[in-house]
């Protein structure tokens, strides 16, 4: 499903963000990305859905390599992902439903399927009451229950999450934790980077600690390994 | 592209226009003061091309035949100019015709001269056009060289001053535009760029949720578009008015009886298109400019 093979990371001032990772990641799979601050996991993240490009070796995305790919066909493969963001990233002046819509609208989907697919997914994410709220009428962890209902409207084969718990309480990050099992059950692959040790360490999956750029630690069923 | 994503792109272009209110405003001044200024000389300078081309048509040379020349004398002189390079049409007028016009244009007073239709002292005339009228000049001194020739006649110097200065009329007045227009674009550039700046990020979230560059520009381009059409409207009211009364209040006269103002029809027809297009020409231009290096995500 995803495959990294000797891929570095060289930022233009000359940071050194990723030295040489390999890794496979299957269909299906839950993987939590864990590391201290700095480690370099939000560039391990931005690399899978190309905001940066790696400086070398290939990373393979349902069969496209992003290290070759034009800069013409990137929102293609961006389509096929879900991304979800630590600052939800909803577009402020567009309700729930049309943060959710716009999505599909992109990819020029019909009135008629968005309204059934929006509707759809923000069931699963329990916001179907509040379609019609903008984004300031809403709390931080319906903010994000909307993001990953329009990172997922799309069905996308892969979901990515950079630290989509950083900003919430933790009985919200709880709730976004058993939407985010739910959708991995369905069979989306997941990658989340995460600070959180209690959720790490109780819903127990696939553990990759990056360290310095490079992954120091991969445990099926690994628990956090950090102090804080 | 499916046709409801253009309406959507419409709708949006449309919204941003009303959501940027004074950016909004601030443009269509820009492409309104220019477009003024662009519409006025180009009346100008469409006045003077007409100016220009009823000189040109009227300058020609007249080639005076000997008296002596026989028939084939003279038949050997038309072949002769026929051959010149940049000879364009050659008209033969025998003397008769040149007394008729001779007395024609006398009016009654011209009646006397009825009396030397018998002993015409007047020439046989080849009347010689240019190709190119501003050349008129070399191809009359290569012709009064020839056999035959008696005298040649052109007007000289008054159309050699004339062309210099319409020549020199239309190149600043197209300069004037080129500057004018390149001055709106970039204003345009920049009021765009500054609400852009403000909506950077939702370019950014677009692009994140994969959407493709010509998908984020459409709606920029609409309201490119708007924003030059509606600076448009202003200057060609305006504009056409003016000229229409100035055309009602002087008539056809100019005071030199060679030159006539173009009417209202069709030159107003045409300025109003060109300035749409100029308009919205500058609208595009501006707002593609200025969103092309925020879509570099
Ligand atoms: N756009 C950038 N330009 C230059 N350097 C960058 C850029 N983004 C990150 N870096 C640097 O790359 C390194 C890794 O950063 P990264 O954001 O990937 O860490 P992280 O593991 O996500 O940290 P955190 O847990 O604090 O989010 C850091 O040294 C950081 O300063
Ligand atoms: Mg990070």
């Amino acid at each position: 499903m995803i495959s990294m093979k000797e891929v570095w990371k060289k930022y233009p001032n000359g940071v050194m963000a990723v030295n040489g990772i390999d890794i496979e990641i299957e269909k299906g799979e839950f993987v939590y990305v864990v590391g201290p601050s700095g480690a370099g996991k939000s560039t391990f993240i931005k690399l899978m859905y190309r905001e940066e490009k790696p400086t070398r070796g290939d990373i393979l995305i349902g069969g496209k390599n992003l290290a070759k790919i034009k800069e013409r066909q990137i929102p293609l493969i961006r389509r096929n992902m879900g991304v979800i963001f630590q600052d939800f990233k909803l577009l402020p002046s567009l309700s729930v439903y049309e943060n959710v819509a716009f999505a599909m609208e992109v990819i020029e989907e019909s009135k008629a399927n968005i309204r059934r697919r929006v509707m759809n997914v923000l069931e699963i994410v329990g916001l179907k009451n509040k379609a019609r709220f903008y984004p300031h009428e809403i709390s931080g962890g319906e903010q994000q229950r909307v993001s990953i209902a329009r990172a997922i409207v799309n069905n996308p084969s892969v979901l990515i999450a950079d630290e989509p718990t950083g900003n919430l309480d933790p009985d919200t990050s709880w709730e976004i934790m058993n939407i985010l099992e739910d959708i991995n059950n369905r069979g989306t692959t997941i990658v989340m980077a995460t600070h959180n040790k209690e959720i790490v360490n109780t819903i127990r999956k696939r553990v990759i600690a990056i360290e310095g750029g490079r992954i120091v630690r991969d445990e099926a069923k690994g628990d956090y390994g950090y102090e804080k | 592209m499916k046709s409801r994503t253009l309406v959507r792109h419409v709708k949006e272009g449309g919204k941003n226009l009303i959501r940027n209110g004074w950016m909004t405003f601030a443009s269509i001044s820009a492409v309104t003061v220019m477009l003024l200024v662009v519409g006025a000389f180009l009346l100008l300078i469409m006045n003077v091309n007409h100016f220009a081309t009823s000189l040109e048509e009227d300058v020609e040379v007249r080639v005076f035949i000997d008296l002596i020349a026989t028939e084939e004398n003279q038949d050997e002189l038309y072949s002769q100019i026929e051959s010149i390079e940049g000879v364009d049409s050659i008209q033969f007028v025998p003397k008769d015709e040149g007394l008729d016009s001779l007395i024609a244009s006398l009016g009654e007073q011209g009646d006397i001269f009825e009396t030397l239709r018998d002993e015409n002292p007047l020439n046989d005339v080849f009347v010689v056009q240019a190709e190119n009228p501003a050349e008129t000049e070399i191809l009359a001194n290569e012709i009064v060289d020839l056999p035959y020739v008696d005298t040649v006649e052109y007007g000289r110097d008054i159309f050699e001053q004339l062309f210099a200065a319409t020549d020199f009329v239309r190149n600043v007045g197209l300069a004037l535009i080129l500057g004018l227009m390149f001055t709106a674009m970039f204003l345009i550039a920049n009021t765009i760029k500054l609400t852009i700046i403000a909506r950077k990020r939702e370019i950014q979230i677009m692009k994140l949720v994969g959407a493709t560059n010509g998908f984020i520009r459409w709606p920029f381009f609409v309201e490119g578009l708007l924003l030059g059409v509606l600076g448009a409207i202003i200057p060609i009211v305006i504009l056409s008015y003016s000229y229409r009364s100035f055309y009602g209040s002087m008539g056809e006269q100019t005071g030199l009886d060679f030159f006539t103002f173009l009417t209202p029809n069709p030159i107003l027809m045409q300025m109003t298109g060109l300035l749409l297009a100029i308009g919205a020409f500058v609208g595009v231009w501006g707002s593609m400019m200025s969103v092309r290096k925020f879509l570099k995500i």
